[in-house]
Protein backbone atom coordinates (compact mmCIF):
# COMPACT_ATOMS: atom_id res chain seq x y z
CA UNK A 1 0.00 0.00 0.00
CA UNK A 2 1.34 3.14 -1.14
CA UNK A 3 0.61 6.92 -1.23
CA UNK A 4 -0.35 8.66 -3.81
CA UNK A 5 2.91 10.39 -3.86
CA UNK A 6 3.32 14.02 -5.53
CA UNK A 7 -0.17 15.82 -6.04
CA UNK A 8 -1.04 19.30 -7.62
CA UNK A 9 -3.72 21.31 -6.96
CA UNK A 10 -6.00 23.12 -9.09
CA UNK A 11 -8.30 25.98 -9.60
CA UNK A 12 -12.03 25.88 -11.07
CA UNK A 13 -13.38 29.43 -11.96
CA UNK A 14 -17.22 29.85 -11.96
CA UNK A 15 -18.38 32.79 -13.18
CA UNK A 16 -22.20 32.51 -12.98
CA UNK A 17 -23.90 33.42 -9.95
CA UNK A 18 -25.04 31.30 -6.89
CA UNK A 19 -27.29 32.04 -4.90
CA UNK A 20 -26.93 30.70 -1.31
CA UNK A 21 -29.49 29.30 0.78
CA UNK A 22 -29.19 32.71 3.03
CA UNK A 23 -30.84 34.24 -0.32
CA UNK A 24 -27.01 36.04 -0.64
CA UNK A 25 -25.83 35.85 -4.25
CA UNK A 26 -22.05 35.07 -5.08
CA UNK A 27 -21.44 36.99 -8.44
CA UNK A 28 -18.60 34.27 -9.29
CA UNK A 29 -15.92 32.36 -6.84
CA UNK A 30 -13.25 29.78 -7.32
CA UNK A 31 -12.93 26.42 -5.81
CA UNK A 32 -9.37 24.41 -5.18
CA UNK A 33 -9.72 20.29 -5.57
CA UNK A 34 -6.95 18.53 -6.06
CA UNK A 35 -7.96 14.71 -8.24
CA UNK A 36 -6.14 11.24 -7.50
CA UNK A 37 -6.34 8.61 -10.00
CA UNK A 38 -7.48 8.33 -13.28
CA UNK A 39 -11.12 8.86 -14.36
CA UNK A 40 -12.48 5.84 -16.80
CA UNK A 41 -14.06 6.39 -19.76
CA UNK A 42 -17.48 5.65 -18.94
CA UNK A 43 -16.86 8.26 -15.69
CA UNK A 44 -18.05 6.24 -13.81
CA UNK A 45 -15.29 5.43 -11.31
CA UNK A 46 -15.02 9.25 -9.60
CA UNK A 47 -15.23 9.73 -5.41
CA UNK A 48 -15.68 12.87 -3.60
CA UNK A 49 -14.08 13.16 -0.44
CA UNK A 50 -15.67 16.18 1.80
CA UNK A 51 -13.69 18.01 4.10
CA UNK A 52 -14.84 18.57 7.64
CA UNK A 53 -14.44 21.33 9.52
CA UNK A 54 -10.99 22.63 9.37
CA UNK A 55 -10.33 20.50 6.14
CA UNK A 56 -9.29 21.45 2.76
CA UNK A 57 -8.85 19.75 -0.72
CA UNK A 58 -5.34 18.55 0.19
CA UNK A 59 -6.84 15.24 0.97
CA UNK A 60 -3.56 12.74 -0.20
CA UNK A 61 0.01 13.13 -1.29
CA UNK A 62 2.16 15.99 -0.73
CA UNK A 63 3.47 18.67 -2.67
CA UNK A 64 7.24 19.36 -4.48
CA UNK A 65 8.39 21.92 -2.70
CA UNK A 66 6.74 20.68 0.72
CA UNK A 67 7.62 16.78 1.31
CA UNK A 68 6.36 16.87 4.88
CA UNK A 69 3.06 18.63 3.29
CA UNK A 70 0.94 15.29 3.07
CA UNK A 71 -2.65 15.22 2.90
CA UNK A 72 -5.13 15.41 5.96
CA UNK A 73 -6.42 11.94 5.16
CA UNK A 74 -3.61 10.42 2.84
CA UNK A 75 -3.42 7.03 5.11
CA UNK A 76 -7.16 5.88 3.33
CA UNK A 77 -6.17 6.89 -0.44
CA UNK A 78 -3.60 5.69 -2.65
CA UNK A 79 -2.87 2.09 -4.51
CA UNK A 80 -3.83 -0.60 -2.60
CA UNK A 81 -5.58 1.52 0.26
CA UNK A 82 -9.65 1.67 0.82
CA UNK A 83 -9.86 4.52 -1.50
CA UNK A 84 -7.85 2.52 -4.37
CA UNK A 85 -6.60 5.24 -6.39
CA UNK A 86 -6.00 2.12 -9.07
CA UNK A 87 -9.81 1.70 -8.92
CA UNK A 88 -10.81 5.12 -8.17
CA UNK A 89 -11.00 8.90 -9.47
CA UNK A 90 -10.92 10.53 -6.14
CA UNK A 91 -11.42 14.51 -5.56
CA UNK A 92 -10.77 16.64 -3.24
CA UNK A 93 -12.16 19.64 -2.54
CA UNK A 94 -11.74 23.07 -0.47
CA UNK A 95 -15.37 24.05 0.06
CA UNK A 96 -16.64 27.76 -0.73
CA UNK A 97 -15.66 29.86 2.38
CA UNK A 98 -12.91 28.00 2.72
CA UNK A 99 -9.25 29.21 3.85
CA UNK A 100 -7.10 27.29 1.57
CA UNK A 101 -7.19 28.69 -2.13
CA UNK A 102 -11.15 28.66 -2.72
CA UNK A 103 -13.21 31.50 -2.10
CA UNK A 104 -13.61 32.92 1.21
CA UNK A 105 -13.87 35.85 3.39
CA UNK A 106 -9.84 36.45 3.33
CA UNK A 107 -10.74 36.48 -0.86
CA UNK A 108 -10.99 39.80 -2.39
CA UNK A 109 -14.50 40.99 -2.90
CA UNK A 110 -14.65 42.29 -6.77
CA UNK A 111 -17.08 44.61 -5.89
CA UNK A 112 -14.98 46.33 -3.53
CA UNK A 113 -11.57 45.72 -4.36
CA UNK A 114 -11.03 44.46 -0.94
CA UNK A 115 -11.19 41.49 1.33
CA UNK A 116 -14.95 40.27 2.08
CA UNK A 117 -14.23 39.82 5.29
CA UNK A 118 -17.68 40.16 7.44
CA UNK A 119 -19.47 40.96 4.23
CA UNK A 120 -18.39 37.30 3.15
CA UNK A 121 -22.46 35.51 3.21
CA UNK A 122 -22.31 32.79 5.68
CA UNK A 123 -22.85 29.49 3.85
CA UNK A 124 -24.52 26.00 4.51
CA UNK A 125 -23.98 22.33 4.01
CA UNK A 126 -26.34 22.50 1.06
CA UNK A 127 -24.43 25.39 -0.62
CA UNK A 128 -20.98 23.44 -0.29
CA UNK A 129 -22.63 20.25 -2.48
CA UNK A 130 -23.98 23.10 -4.51
CA UNK A 131 -20.71 23.81 -5.17
CA UNK A 132 -19.44 20.92 -5.61
CA UNK A 133 -21.95 19.83 -8.02
CA UNK A 134 -20.69 22.72 -9.99
CA UNK A 135 -17.29 20.94 -9.59
CA UNK A 136 -18.68 17.65 -11.05
CA UNK A 137 -19.96 19.10 -14.44
CA UNK A 138 -16.44 20.50 -15.04
CA UNK A 139 -14.91 17.29 -14.83
CA UNK A 140 -17.32 15.47 -16.50
CA UNK A 141 -18.31 13.55 -14.03
CA UNK A 142 -22.23 12.86 -13.88
CA UNK A 143 -22.78 10.79 -10.83
CA UNK A 144 -20.33 9.90 -8.49
CA UNK A 145 -19.41 6.51 -7.55
CA UNK A 146 -19.21 7.29 -3.98
CA UNK A 147 -19.57 10.50 -1.75
CA UNK A 148 -17.62 9.99 1.40
CA UNK A 149 -16.65 12.32 4.56
CA UNK A 150 -16.18 12.36 8.15
CA UNK A 151 -18.18 14.17 10.84
CA UNK A 152 -19.31 18.21 8.98
CA UNK A 153 -17.99 15.98 5.56
CA UNK A 154 -20.30 13.29 6.56
CA UNK A 155 -23.20 15.69 6.23
CA UNK A 156 -22.50 16.72 3.09
CA UNK A 157 -21.89 12.84 1.90
CA UNK A 158 -25.68 12.52 3.17
CA UNK A 159 -26.76 16.07 1.57
CA UNK A 160 -25.11 14.98 -2.02
CA UNK A 161 -28.26 12.01 -1.64
CA UNK A 162 -30.94 14.56 -0.56
CA UNK A 163 -29.91 17.74 -3.08
CA UNK A 164 -28.78 15.25 -6.73
CA UNK A 165 -30.30 11.93 -5.63
CA UNK A 166 -29.55 10.92 -9.18
CA UNK A 167 -25.86 12.06 -9.37
CA UNK A 168 -24.56 9.75 -6.39
CA UNK A 169 -25.04 5.89 -6.17
CA UNK A 170 -23.08 6.02 -2.80
CA UNK A 171 -23.07 7.86 0.04
CA UNK A 172 -20.01 6.84 2.74
CA UNK A 173 -21.49 8.63 6.01
CA UNK A 174 -18.34 8.60 9.12
CA UNK A 175 -18.69 9.86 12.63
CA UNK A 176 -21.44 12.18 11.43
CA UNK A 177 -25.05 12.74 12.64
CA UNK A 178 -27.86 14.14 10.96
CA UNK A 179 -28.41 17.40 13.31
CA UNK A 180 -26.00 19.38 15.67
CA UNK A 181 -27.79 18.76 19.51
CA UNK A 182 -28.16 21.72 21.45
CA UNK A 183 -24.85 20.50 23.28
CA UNK A 184 -22.95 20.28 20.21
CA UNK A 185 -24.19 23.88 19.16
CA UNK A 186 -23.13 25.38 22.95
CA UNK A 187 -19.38 24.45 22.11
CA UNK A 188 -19.48 25.95 18.99
CA UNK A 189 -21.07 28.88 20.11
CA UNK A 190 -18.41 29.17 22.59
CA UNK A 191 -15.69 28.72 19.68
CA UNK A 192 -17.63 31.47 18.14
CA UNK A 193 -17.56 33.97 21.10
CA UNK A 194 -13.57 33.50 21.42
CA UNK A 195 -13.17 34.93 18.20
CA UNK A 196 -15.98 37.59 18.50
CA UNK A 197 -14.93 38.62 21.41
CA UNK A 198 -11.20 38.83 20.77
CA UNK A 199 -10.36 43.00 20.02
CA UNK A 200 -8.21 42.02 16.95
CA UNK A 201 -11.66 40.35 15.16
CA UNK A 202 -12.64 43.98 14.30
CA UNK A 203 -16.24 43.18 13.53
CA UNK A 204 -14.66 40.67 10.94
CA UNK A 205 -12.68 43.45 8.66
CA UNK A 206 -9.19 42.18 10.39
CA UNK A 207 -7.40 42.15 7.38
CA UNK A 208 -8.03 46.05 6.84
CA UNK A 209 -6.11 46.53 10.03
CA UNK A 210 -3.05 44.23 9.50
CA UNK A 211 -4.19 41.88 12.50
CA UNK A 212 -5.96 38.58 13.08
CA UNK A 213 -7.75 37.38 16.10
CA UNK A 214 -5.05 34.77 16.90
CA UNK A 215 -5.66 34.54 20.56
CA UNK A 216 -9.87 33.58 19.86
CA UNK A 217 -8.93 31.58 17.08
CA UNK A 218 -6.53 29.64 19.39
CA UNK A 219 -9.32 29.63 22.53
CA UNK A 220 -11.94 28.48 19.49
CA UNK A 221 -9.56 25.15 18.67
CA UNK A 222 -8.28 23.98 22.07
CA UNK A 223 -12.06 24.18 22.91
CA UNK A 224 -12.50 22.04 19.79
CA UNK A 225 -9.57 19.85 20.10
CA UNK A 226 -11.10 18.42 23.70
CA UNK A 227 -14.50 17.42 21.92
CA UNK A 228 -12.01 15.54 18.79
CA UNK A 229 -10.82 13.31 21.64
CA UNK A 230 -11.72 10.73 24.09
CA UNK A 231 -11.73 11.06 28.06
CA UNK A 232 -9.73 6.98 27.77
CA UNK A 233 -7.44 8.17 25.06
CA UNK A 234 -6.80 11.64 26.84
CA UNK A 235 -5.68 9.67 30.29
CA UNK A 236 -3.94 7.54 28.61
CA UNK A 237 -1.45 9.59 26.04
CA UNK A 238 -1.40 12.70 28.56
CA UNK A 239 -3.12 11.44 32.09
CA UNK A 240 -1.53 14.19 34.78
CA UNK A 241 1.78 14.14 33.96
CA UNK A 242 3.09 17.22 34.07
CA UNK A 243 5.65 19.50 32.73
CA UNK A 244 9.11 20.00 34.18
CA UNK A 245 8.86 23.18 37.10
CA UNK A 246 5.70 22.33 37.55
CA UNK A 247 3.60 22.28 41.02
CA UNK A 248 4.79 26.70 41.34
CA UNK A 249 1.74 27.69 42.23
CA UNK A 250 1.25 29.53 38.83
CA UNK A 251 -0.84 29.74 35.83
CA UNK A 252 1.85 28.70 33.59
CA UNK A 253 1.60 25.54 31.38
CA UNK A 254 2.16 22.85 34.45
CA UNK A 255 0.46 19.86 33.10
CA UNK A 256 0.80 17.68 30.01
CA UNK A 257 -2.60 18.38 28.61
CA UNK A 258 -2.20 22.25 29.08
CA UNK A 259 0.87 22.21 26.86
CA UNK A 260 -0.62 20.39 23.71
CA UNK A 261 -3.43 21.97 23.73
CA UNK A 262 -1.84 25.58 23.88
CA UNK A 263 0.47 23.24 20.88
CA UNK A 264 -2.71 22.79 18.86
CA UNK A 265 -4.09 26.26 19.39
CA UNK A 266 -1.06 28.09 18.58
CA UNK A 267 -0.54 25.92 15.06
CA UNK A 268 -4.21 26.26 14.34
CA UNK A 269 -3.99 29.97 14.54
CA UNK A 270 -1.45 30.69 12.82
CA UNK A 271 -2.89 28.26 9.77
CA UNK A 272 -6.44 29.37 9.59
CA UNK A 273 -8.59 31.81 9.24
CA UNK A 274 -11.59 32.94 11.92
CA UNK A 275 -13.86 34.05 9.72
CA UNK A 276 -13.38 30.46 7.87
CA UNK A 277 -14.15 29.15 11.26
CA UNK A 278 -16.94 30.84 11.97
CA UNK A 279 -18.97 30.15 8.71
CA UNK A 280 -17.79 26.21 9.25
CA UNK A 281 -19.37 26.11 12.77
CA UNK A 282 -22.37 27.88 11.47
CA UNK A 283 -23.03 25.57 8.61
CA UNK A 284 -22.89 22.66 11.35
CA UNK A 285 -25.31 24.06 13.52
CA UNK A 286 -27.46 24.53 10.92
CA UNK A 287 -27.47 21.49 9.34
CA UNK A 288 -31.10 19.52 9.50
CA UNK A 289 -32.16 18.05 6.66
CA UNK A 290 -35.59 16.80 8.76
CA UNK A 291 -36.69 19.92 10.05
CA UNK A 292 -38.80 21.16 6.77
CA UNK A 293 -40.23 17.53 7.40
CA UNK A 294 -41.99 18.02 10.84
CA UNK A 295 -38.08 16.36 12.33
CA UNK A 296 -39.21 12.96 10.47
CA UNK A 297 -35.98 12.17 9.56
CA UNK A 298 -36.99 9.23 7.22
CA UNK A 299 -39.13 11.21 5.63
CA UNK A 300 -36.53 13.79 4.75
CA UNK A 301 -34.29 11.21 3.66
CA UNK A 302 -36.64 9.41 1.30
CA UNK A 303 -35.82 11.26 -2.25
CA UNK A 304 -32.10 9.10 -1.68
CA UNK A 305 -31.48 6.84 -4.29
CA UNK A 306 -27.89 6.32 -3.02
CA UNK A 307 -26.62 2.82 -0.87
CA UNK A 308 -25.44 4.26 2.45
CA UNK A 309 -22.56 2.76 4.67
CA UNK A 310 -22.72 4.73 7.98
CA UNK A 311 -19.39 4.55 10.21
CA UNK A 312 -19.60 5.83 14.04
CA UNK A 313 -16.87 4.93 17.02
CA UNK A 314 -17.56 4.11 20.42
CA UNK A 315 -15.31 6.22 21.80
CA UNK A 316 -16.94 9.26 19.91
CA UNK A 317 -19.06 11.71 22.03
CA UNK A 318 -18.73 14.70 20.05
CA UNK A 319 -21.24 12.14 17.26
CA UNK A 320 -21.78 9.39 19.80
CA UNK A 321 -23.04 6.08 17.66
CA UNK A 322 -26.92 6.53 18.43
CA UNK A 323 -26.46 9.60 16.69
CA UNK A 324 -25.79 7.58 13.33
CA UNK A 325 -27.81 4.70 14.16
CA UNK A 326 -31.02 7.41 13.67
CA UNK A 327 -29.47 7.77 9.78
CA UNK A 328 -29.57 3.93 9.78
CA UNK A 329 -33.11 3.41 11.66
CA UNK A 330 -34.43 6.22 9.05
CA UNK A 331 -33.23 4.52 6.00
CA UNK A 332 -34.30 0.92 7.08
CA UNK A 333 -37.79 2.67 7.96
CA UNK A 334 -37.95 3.68 4.48
CA UNK A 335 -36.37 0.27 3.21
CA UNK A 336 -33.64 1.89 1.57
CA UNK A 337 -29.59 0.11 1.54
CA UNK A 338 -27.90 0.76 3.97
CA UNK A 339 -24.82 -0.93 5.91
CA UNK A 340 -23.52 0.04 9.63
CA UNK A 341 -20.39 -0.43 11.21
CA UNK A 342 -19.17 0.69 14.79
CA UNK A 343 -15.52 0.50 15.51
CA UNK A 344 -13.68 0.63 18.87
CA UNK A 345 -11.09 3.16 17.88
CA UNK A 346 -9.98 4.52 21.37
CA UNK A 347 -9.78 8.19 19.12
CA UNK A 348 -13.18 9.55 19.91
CA UNK A 349 -14.63 11.79 17.30
CA UNK A 350 -10.85 11.74 15.47
CA UNK A 351 -11.12 8.51 14.92
CA UNK A 352 -12.42 9.08 11.68
CA UNK A 353 -8.54 10.06 10.76
CA UNK A 354 -7.03 7.16 11.82
CA UNK A 355 -5.73 4.10 10.16
CA UNK A 356 -7.92 1.77 12.30
CA UNK A 357 -7.56 -1.57 10.71
CA UNK A 358 -11.54 -2.38 10.69
CA UNK A 359 -12.89 0.70 10.03
CA UNK A 360 -10.60 0.83 6.84
CA UNK A 361 -11.30 -2.95 6.56
CA UNK A 362 -15.36 -2.06 6.44
CA UNK A 363 -14.53 0.96 3.96
CA UNK A 364 -12.29 -1.02 1.40
CA UNK A 365 -14.70 -4.14 1.50
CA UNK A 366 -17.33 -1.65 0.92
CA UNK A 367 -15.74 0.09 -1.83
CA UNK A 368 -14.72 -3.04 -3.95
CA UNK A 369 -18.54 -3.99 -4.29
CA UNK A 370 -19.01 -1.00 -6.48
CA UNK A 371 -19.14 -1.27 -9.74
CA UNK A 372 -17.35 0.50 -12.33
CA UNK B 1 -20.14 -22.49 9.60
CA UNK B 2 -22.71 -23.76 7.93
CA UNK B 3 -23.15 -27.31 7.64
CA UNK B 4 -25.88 -29.79 6.06
CA UNK B 5 -28.36 -29.07 8.69
CA UNK B 6 -28.20 -25.33 8.66
CA UNK B 7 -28.88 -25.20 5.46
CA UNK B 8 -31.48 -27.06 6.05
CA UNK B 9 -33.16 -24.68 8.32
CA UNK B 10 -32.03 -22.47 5.64
CA UNK B 11 -34.53 -24.30 2.93
CA UNK B 12 -37.53 -23.99 5.41
CA UNK B 13 -36.94 -20.58 6.10
CA UNK B 14 -36.65 -19.96 2.24
CA UNK B 15 -39.92 -21.34 1.66
CA UNK B 16 -41.63 -19.39 3.95
CA UNK B 17 -40.32 -15.94 2.19
CA UNK B 18 -42.35 -14.39 -0.73
CA UNK B 19 -40.97 -12.34 -3.11
CA UNK B 20 -40.72 -8.52 -1.72
CA UNK B 21 -41.49 -9.33 1.50
CA UNK B 22 -38.68 -7.48 4.25
CA UNK B 23 -36.98 -9.90 6.40
CA UNK B 24 -34.38 -8.57 8.83
CA UNK B 25 -32.34 -11.31 10.30
CA UNK B 26 -30.66 -11.24 13.54
CA UNK B 27 -27.54 -12.83 13.99
CA UNK B 28 -26.65 -12.83 10.51
CA UNK B 29 -22.97 -13.40 10.53
CA UNK B 30 -21.71 -13.44 7.19
CA UNK B 31 -25.19 -12.62 5.84
CA UNK B 32 -25.51 -16.07 3.26
CA UNK B 33 -29.35 -16.55 4.39
CA UNK B 34 -30.07 -12.85 3.69
CA UNK B 35 -28.42 -13.56 0.35
CA UNK B 36 -30.11 -16.57 -0.27
CA UNK B 37 -33.31 -14.73 -0.08
CA UNK B 38 -32.55 -12.50 -1.90
CA UNK B 39 -31.23 -14.07 -4.50
CA UNK B 40 -33.72 -16.71 -4.79
CA UNK B 41 -36.59 -15.74 -3.11
CA UNK B 42 -36.42 -11.93 -4.22
CA UNK B 43 -36.71 -10.53 -0.93
CA UNK B 44 -35.10 -7.61 0.35
CA UNK B 45 -33.60 -7.60 4.36
CA UNK B 46 -30.97 -6.46 6.54
CA UNK B 47 -29.18 -8.10 9.01
CA UNK B 48 -28.06 -7.14 12.57
CA UNK B 49 -24.47 -8.79 13.64
CA UNK B 50 -22.25 -8.23 16.72
CA UNK B 51 -19.10 -9.69 15.95
CA UNK B 52 -16.39 -7.68 13.39
CA UNK B 53 -15.60 -10.42 11.41
CA UNK B 54 -19.25 -11.10 10.33
CA UNK B 55 -19.93 -7.49 9.21
CA UNK B 56 -17.25 -7.16 7.02
CA UNK B 57 -17.63 -10.62 4.93
CA UNK B 58 -21.50 -9.48 5.08
CA UNK B 59 -20.66 -5.92 3.87
CA UNK B 60 -18.03 -7.89 1.27
CA UNK B 61 -21.45 -9.54 0.12
CA UNK B 62 -23.62 -6.40 -0.18
CA UNK B 63 -25.39 -7.04 2.48
CA UNK B 64 -27.40 -4.38 4.60
CA UNK B 65 -25.16 -5.52 8.17
CA UNK B 66 -26.16 -3.15 10.51
CA UNK B 67 -23.71 -4.34 13.81
CA UNK B 68 -25.46 -3.85 17.17
CA UNK B 69 -25.96 -6.46 19.94
CA UNK B 70 -29.36 -7.84 20.19
CA UNK B 71 -28.95 -7.81 23.78
CA UNK B 72 -29.69 -3.91 23.62
CA UNK B 73 -33.09 -4.95 21.81
CA UNK B 74 -33.94 -3.50 18.66
CA UNK B 75 -34.59 0.06 19.51
CA UNK B 76 -34.83 2.29 16.90
CA UNK B 77 -36.73 0.35 14.34
CA UNK B 78 -40.13 0.75 13.55
CA UNK B 79 -43.02 -1.10 14.51
CA UNK B 80 -44.41 -3.59 11.48
CA UNK B 81 -40.80 -2.60 9.69
CA UNK B 82 -40.46 -6.58 8.68
CA UNK B 83 -42.66 -9.22 7.43
CA UNK B 84 -40.61 -11.74 8.64
CA UNK B 85 -37.49 -11.23 11.97
CA UNK B 86 -35.22 -14.36 11.86
CA UNK B 87 -33.36 -15.60 14.92
CA UNK B 88 -31.60 -18.28 13.28
CA UNK B 89 -29.83 -20.86 15.97
CA UNK B 90 -28.91 -17.75 17.98
CA UNK B 91 -31.98 -17.54 20.95
CA UNK B 92 -30.41 -20.06 22.86
CA UNK B 93 -26.87 -17.28 23.28
CA UNK B 94 -29.05 -14.52 23.97
CA UNK B 95 -29.71 -13.26 27.81
CA UNK B 96 -33.09 -11.49 27.62
CA UNK B 97 -34.88 -14.03 25.86
CA UNK B 98 -38.32 -12.55 26.56
CA UNK B 99 -38.03 -9.26 25.77
CA UNK B 100 -36.51 -10.07 22.36
CA UNK B 101 -38.60 -12.25 21.50
CA UNK B 102 -41.63 -9.74 22.29
CA UNK B 103 -39.10 -7.07 19.96
CA UNK B 104 -38.97 -9.71 16.94
CA UNK B 105 -42.87 -9.38 16.99
CA UNK B 106 -43.10 -5.99 17.65
CA UNK B 107 -40.56 -5.07 14.49
CA UNK B 108 -41.65 -7.81 12.53
CA UNK B 109 -45.31 -9.64 11.51
CA UNK B 110 -43.72 -12.97 11.97
CA UNK B 111 -41.13 -14.18 14.15
CA UNK B 112 -38.97 -16.60 12.25
CA UNK B 113 -36.86 -19.23 15.31
CA UNK B 114 -34.94 -22.02 15.13
CA UNK B 115 -33.01 -23.38 18.02
CA UNK B 116 -30.88 -26.29 19.08
CA UNK B 117 -33.17 -28.87 20.74
CA UNK B 118 -31.32 -29.85 23.95
CA UNK B 119 -34.35 -33.04 24.76
CA UNK B 120 -32.76 -34.94 21.35
CA UNK B 121 -31.77 -38.15 22.02
CA UNK B 122 -28.60 -37.99 21.19
CA UNK B 123 -28.08 -35.14 23.62
CA UNK B 124 -30.10 -36.97 26.94
CA UNK B 125 -27.94 -39.99 26.17
CA UNK B 126 -24.54 -37.76 26.26
CA UNK B 127 -26.16 -36.34 30.06
CA UNK B 128 -27.36 -39.90 30.84
CA UNK B 129 -23.63 -41.04 30.35
CA UNK B 130 -22.18 -37.64 32.64
CA UNK B 131 -21.57 -35.71 29.68
CA UNK B 132 -22.53 -32.40 28.51
CA UNK B 133 -23.56 -33.12 25.13
CA UNK B 134 -21.74 -32.24 21.63
CA UNK B 135 -23.46 -32.92 18.28
CA UNK B 136 -24.38 -31.64 14.97
CA UNK B 137 -25.95 -28.57 16.26
CA UNK B 138 -24.72 -28.32 19.59
CA UNK B 139 -21.23 -28.22 18.22
CA UNK B 140 -18.96 -26.72 21.07
CA UNK B 141 -17.52 -27.72 24.29
CA UNK B 142 -19.04 -26.60 27.85
CA UNK B 143 -16.07 -24.59 27.88
CA UNK B 144 -16.17 -22.52 24.84
CA UNK B 145 -19.97 -22.36 24.37
CA UNK B 146 -21.08 -19.20 23.35
CA UNK B 147 -25.07 -20.86 24.26
CA UNK B 148 -26.10 -19.62 27.83
CA UNK B 149 -29.92 -21.34 27.30
CA UNK B 150 -30.49 -25.14 27.08
CA UNK B 151 -33.94 -25.76 26.31
CA UNK B 152 -36.14 -27.92 24.13
CA UNK B 153 -39.13 -28.13 22.11
CA UNK B 154 -41.64 -28.49 25.21
CA UNK B 155 -39.68 -25.77 27.07
CA UNK B 156 -40.09 -23.21 24.35
CA UNK B 157 -43.67 -23.80 23.81
CA UNK B 158 -44.66 -23.60 27.30
CA UNK B 159 -42.31 -19.47 26.71
CA UNK B 160 -45.06 -19.14 23.86
CA UNK B 161 -47.99 -20.12 25.88
CA UNK B 162 -46.61 -18.17 28.77
CA UNK B 163 -46.17 -14.62 26.63
CA UNK B 164 -49.08 -15.55 24.49
CA UNK B 165 -47.57 -16.12 21.44
CA UNK B 166 -49.13 -17.95 18.34
CA UNK B 167 -47.06 -20.77 16.90
CA UNK B 168 -48.25 -20.67 13.11
CA UNK B 169 -46.16 -23.39 12.09
CA UNK B 170 -43.53 -25.85 13.59
CA UNK B 171 -40.81 -28.00 11.26
CA UNK B 172 -38.37 -29.94 13.64
CA UNK B 173 -35.06 -32.09 11.71
CA UNK B 174 -32.42 -34.57 12.90
CA UNK B 175 -29.18 -33.88 12.44
CA UNK B 176 -28.82 -34.39 8.82
CA UNK B 177 -31.33 -32.08 7.91
CA UNK B 178 -34.63 -34.78 7.98
CA UNK B 179 -37.73 -33.46 8.51
CA UNK B 180 -39.20 -35.38 11.93
CA UNK B 181 -42.87 -35.60 11.98
CA UNK B 182 -42.94 -38.28 15.10
CA UNK B 183 -41.77 -37.96 18.69
CA UNK B 184 -40.33 -34.76 17.66
CA UNK B 185 -38.96 -33.85 21.08
CA UNK B 186 -36.92 -36.43 21.12
CA UNK B 187 -35.83 -37.31 17.33
CA UNK B 188 -35.73 -33.66 16.73
CA UNK B 189 -32.01 -32.00 16.66
CA UNK B 190 -33.20 -28.52 15.68
CA UNK B 191 -36.57 -26.97 15.53
CA UNK B 192 -38.01 -24.27 13.33
CA UNK B 193 -40.45 -22.34 14.48
CA UNK B 194 -43.37 -19.67 12.89
CA UNK B 195 -44.55 -17.22 15.68
CA UNK B 196 -47.24 -14.63 15.20
CA UNK B 197 -49.43 -12.32 17.71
Amino acid sequence: MMSVGLVLPQQAHFSSPLVLKSGALLPSFDLLYETYGTLNAAKSNAILVCHALSGHHHVAGYYADQNDNIGWWDNIIGPGRPLDTDCFFIVGVNNLGGCHGSTGPASINPATGRHWGADFPVVTVEDWVETQSRLADVLGIDAWAAVIGGSLGGMQALQWTLSFPERVRHSLVIAASAKLSAENIAFNEIARQAILSDPDFHGGNYYAHDVRPLNGLRLARMLGHITYLSDEQMAEKFGRRQRPGAGSYSFDVEFEIESYLRYQGDKFAGLFDANTYLRMTRALDYFDPALAYDGQLAAALAPARASFLVIAFSTDWRFAPFRSREIVHALVHNGQPVAYAESNCAHGHDSFLMEDAYYHAVVAAYLQRITL
Amino acid sequence: MIHAAERADFDLIASWVKPGERVLDLGCGDGSLLKRLIEERGAYGYGIEREEAGVLAAIAQGINVIQGDLEQGLAGFDDGTFNHVVLSRTLQTVRHTERLLTEMLRVGREAVVSFPNFAYWKNRMAVMSGRMPVSEDLPYEWFETPNLRFFTLLDFESLCAKMRLVIRERQVLDESGHLIIEEPNFLGSLAVYRLGR
